[in-house]
């Protein structure tokens, strides 16, 4: 008996080691990263052109092929979602379509990027653009919305979706008026969820979207080569003649990390608080 | 009395499962059909033949014969989005959607192509009337619908239901998950709708369809063992198993 | 209400309904076409080079010699070692989570978890450059870049894919069984061993492959501080290559159709028919023998 105590005190000490280790490490992490970029970050930087030492072209991109991204992979995998947890029968084709989603998700993210080299720069011969950047990013995105799309029209009740085809709607009248709204919070974390991953891609845009800015800034055209945050990250690494390199990454994966953060806190959170509205807690 | 249903020699079918045998009925116009029976026996199964609800369940097959005015329910030029919008229905456990109350009974016409603000502060307001329950939401309208009580929910859902218009109401036991009050308010207003509506209740409160229904059908383990005038059923009832069911011997 | 506007509706019913079918279709072509499309392209690798050199030779030297065996060895071992380090870690953080820790310790926790997602791999990366480096270059007196620190960093971000699955898993275990154990005088952490852990070993397995998954996949990260040299690694702390590090440094600098070009994507295809069958393993052989077994 006291051997079970024993072994059940030693146990639960090792797992909360192993909790406060993995907080700490995070905490750690986040310290640094903002720690070492606070030093360089100023509006001049953020914002300021790359003929100044600023990464302000850099942020455009990143937003530019973020915003096309979506455009792209929003529809496609918010519609396959809704196929799935809406029209989809058991059967053979929406058992070819789970088994896509999952491989999709899997596939690693410079395979992704070698696809769009193949497809976008080589046969449709764009060379390096922020659309084909885009386009490449977006079946990165696809997967992540096809599930989260799925889950969250799951979590939302049989009973809502009877009692309005019992009205006689249609099911695309019910899928709009009741079944979207009431999934709405769910929706927004998954694109938030999936805007966080987009934003730090990087092994995806080096062969699609090119390591190198416009002269103009901001520049809106599309089929120009648009280097990213991300990417410059992984740029100023391995060119040493980029001056003040260390500055500049560390000024870039402190900016790279506060946006992902502002993602969740700008976007997560209102849509918590509408959602709270529309479940009326009044 | 017209008929507002014919039911012809149906069975139902869940996968190999029978759980309808040989169901005929006649359910008469402007008149409370109660369906009673233990729970099991098929009385929620039927009542959602008669807006194909069963429609949406997988692996469900049937045969046989369900006319609405005359018309086959199964037959091929049958639109089941227009048929449920004649035939409504009220479900067991209160299904307010998350908006507020007004979206709520706005629903209905809004889908069926009701734009005019005024038009829909009409039927709402006559709606939430006919399903008494104006005095008690007027001051609320515009704040969500799952702040009511559950007794409140089920009155709005049938609201709802009214603001459509339907021809036929179809209820699954809606005051199971209610207190006794809300139980008698729901009871009151199905007497005053039975002016306007067909309704076919569920109910395994036998007081509950001696008290509203005129015509009852019990129903065990799928069969419909008794069908005929309330009063009658209730006194005298033809089959061994009905007269059990009604005097407490079992269910 | 009137026949117009029905008629308007069913028709808007059916042409949505085409439209997610026709999307969810989309992604299905869209693997497929990924499939066709890197394998044509790598397996051209085969008119120039032997297949069996490319995949037993372990010098790479092209144009010339193409043995890509470094750098699959390279991507075995610094996933393992990622599995081997953060596996437990994260298992464990995802038991502590889901059983031991306080309701708010794990508030806290669920959104943390979230975060180490959220930084970017070539932000862990450069920590890895920044912070690791110059301690083990310290520690060993070499450059310190290698096989080690790269398992160290993906080890870090497989946590969040480790502890999310299975803290899943674990939750899924129904209370029945775990009261059950409780019931028959089991400590707590007898219970987990004995009964959470072995009922939820499918979701565990799960975490594990898709964990490997992402490591074998990684690229950025492992870019950063593996070393980059063509070389079957000679220690843990030796600079080499992986499969994915070898296509992001050279894909630049080789002509496109080249034979070496050719053969980053093979490589790419390598890595691709890996995840692949990371996931059949999982459907086919996870999910149903261990979920049967139990
Ligand atoms: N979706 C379903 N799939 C399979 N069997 C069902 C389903 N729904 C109901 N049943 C079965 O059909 C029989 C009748 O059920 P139901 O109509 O719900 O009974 P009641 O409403 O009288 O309690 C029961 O034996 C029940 O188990
Ligand atoms: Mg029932």
């Amino acid at each position: 008996m006291t051997g079970n105590r024993l072994g059940n005190t030693v146990a639960t000490a090792i797992l909360w080691a192993a909790g406060f280790f993995i907080l700490g490490l995070l905490v750690f992490f986040l310290a640094y990263i903002l720690g070492q970029g606070f030093k360089v970050l100023s509006l001049e930087f953020v914002f300021g052109p790359a003929a100044n030492g600023g990464v302000g072209p850099q942020l455009f991109n990143t937003f530019y092929i973020l915003v096309l991204s979506l455009l792209f992979s929003v529809p496609i995998g918010v519609g396959s979602g809704i196929y799935l947890a809406e029209y989809a029968k058991p059967g053979r084709l929406t058992n070819l379509i789970r088994l896509s989603t999952e491989c999709l998700a899997t596939v690693p993210s410079i395979v992704l990027g070698l696809f769009g080299l193949i497809i976008f720069v080589n046969f449709m011969g764009l060379g390096f653009t922020i659309l084909g950047g885009a386009a490449a990013l977006a079946l990165l995105n696809l997967p992540v919305l096809v599930r989260v799309t799925e889950e969250s029209l799951r979590t939302v009740p049989h009973a809502y979706r009877e009692g309005s085809l019992a009205l006689g709607s249609t099911q695309w009248q019910t899928i709009r008026r009741v079944v979207l709204p009431s999934s709405l919070l769910g929706l927004i974390t998954g694109i938030t969820l999936v805007s966080g991953r987009a934003i730090g891609e990087a092994a995806v845009l080096v062969f699609t979207a090119g390591t190198s800015v416009s002269r103009h800034y901001p520049d809106f055209n599309p089929l120009v080569s648009g280097e990213t945050l991300a990417v410059h990250l992984w740029y100023v690494r391995g060119e040493p003649l980029v001056a003040n390199a260390e500055a500049v990454a560390a000024g870039s994966a402190a900016l790279l990390v506060l946006v992902v953060l502002f993602f969740n806190l700008a976007i997560g959170l209102p849509a918590r608080i509408y959602q709270r509205r529309l479940r009326g807690s009044s | 009395m017209e008929n507002k249903f014919v039911v012809h020699d149906l069975n139902l079918y869940y996968k190999d499962v029978q759980a309808l045998r040989n169901i005929s009925m006649d359910i008469k116009k402007q008149q409370i059909t109660a369906l009673i029976g233990p729970s099991g026996c098929g009385k929620t199964t039927f009542l959602r033949v008669l807006n194909r609800m069963n429609d949406l369940i997988e692996g469900v097959r049937i045969d046989g014969k369900v006319l609405l005015d005359d018309q086959d329910i199964f037959g091929p030029d049958v639109d089941v989005v227009y048929l449920r919008k004649r035939v409504g229905m009220v479900f067991q456990r209160p299904n307010p959607f998350p908006m507020s109350v007004y979206d709520n009974v706005a629903y209905g016409p809004r889908i069926h192509g009701q734009r005019n603000k005024n038009k829909l502060d009409e039927i709402v307001e006559k709606s939430l009337r006919s399903a008494a329950l104006w005095d008690e939401v007027s001051n609320r309208l515009f704040k969500s619908a799952l702040g009511l009580s559950g007794g409140q929910q089920q009155r709005l859902c049938i609201a709802r239901l009214l603001a459509v218009e339907p021809e036929v109401v179809l209820m699954d036991e809606p005051t199971s998950a209610l207190d006794p009050l809300s139980t008698l308010k729901i009871e009151e207003l199905l007497r005053d709708l039975k002016n306007h509506y067909t309704i076919v209740i569920v109910t395994h409160n036998m007081q509950q369809a001696a008290r509203v229904s005129d015509s009852t059908a019990f129903f065990l383990n799928g069969d419909m063992v008794e069908f005929g005038p309330t009063e009658t059923l209730f006194t005298r009832p033809t089959d061994q198993r009905t007269e059990d069911y009604i005097t407490g011997r079992f269910g | 209400m009137n026949n117009r506007h029905l008629n308007s509706q069913l028709a808007y019913d059916k042409l949505f309904r085409y439209i997610f079918i026709v999307s969810a279709v989309i992604v299905g072509v869209i693997i497929f076409s990924i499939i066709l499309f890197v394998s044509k392209q790598g397996l051209q690798t085969f008119q120039d080079v032997s297949f069996w050199d490319f995949h037993t030779g372990t010098v790479w030297n092209p144009p010339g010699q193409y043995g890509a065996l470094p750098f699959v060895f390279g991507s075995v071992a610094v996933t393992l070692l990622a599995i081997a380090l953060g596996g437990p870690l994260g298992l464990a953080g995802a038991i502590f989570m889901a059983k031991v820790a306080p309701p708010w310790i794990r508030e806290i926790m669920r959104p943390a978890t979230d975060l180490f997602v959220g930084i970017p791999s070539v932000v862990y990366g450069w920590v890895g450059l920044t912070v690791f480096l110059p301690i083990i270059s310290k520690y060993t007196g070499g450059p310190g870049f290698g096989l080690f620190l790269a398992g160290v960093i993906l080890a870090i971000m497989i946590l969040p894919t480790v502890i999310s699955i299975s803290e899943d898993a674990l939750r899924s275990v129904p209370k029945t069984l775990e009261a059950g154990s409780y019931a028959l005088g089991a400590t707590r952490w007898q219970t987990i061993y004995r009964v959470l852990i072995p009922a939820s070993l499918p979701g565990l397995v799960t975490a594990v492959i898709l964990a490997m998954a992402r490591a074998i996949g990684e690229t950025m990260a492992v870019a950063m501080v593996i070393g980059n040299s063509p070389q079957l690694a000679s220690s843990l702390f030796a600079p080499t290559a992986t499969l994915t590090t070898e296509i992001i440094l050279n894909m630049g600098q080789t002509p496109f159709g080249s034979p070496w070009n050719n053969a980053l994507f093979y490589m790419a295809f390598m890595l691709l028919m890996v995840s692949l069958s990371m996931i059949l393993l999982i459907r086919f052989v996870v999910n149903r023998r261990l979920a049967n077994d139990r």
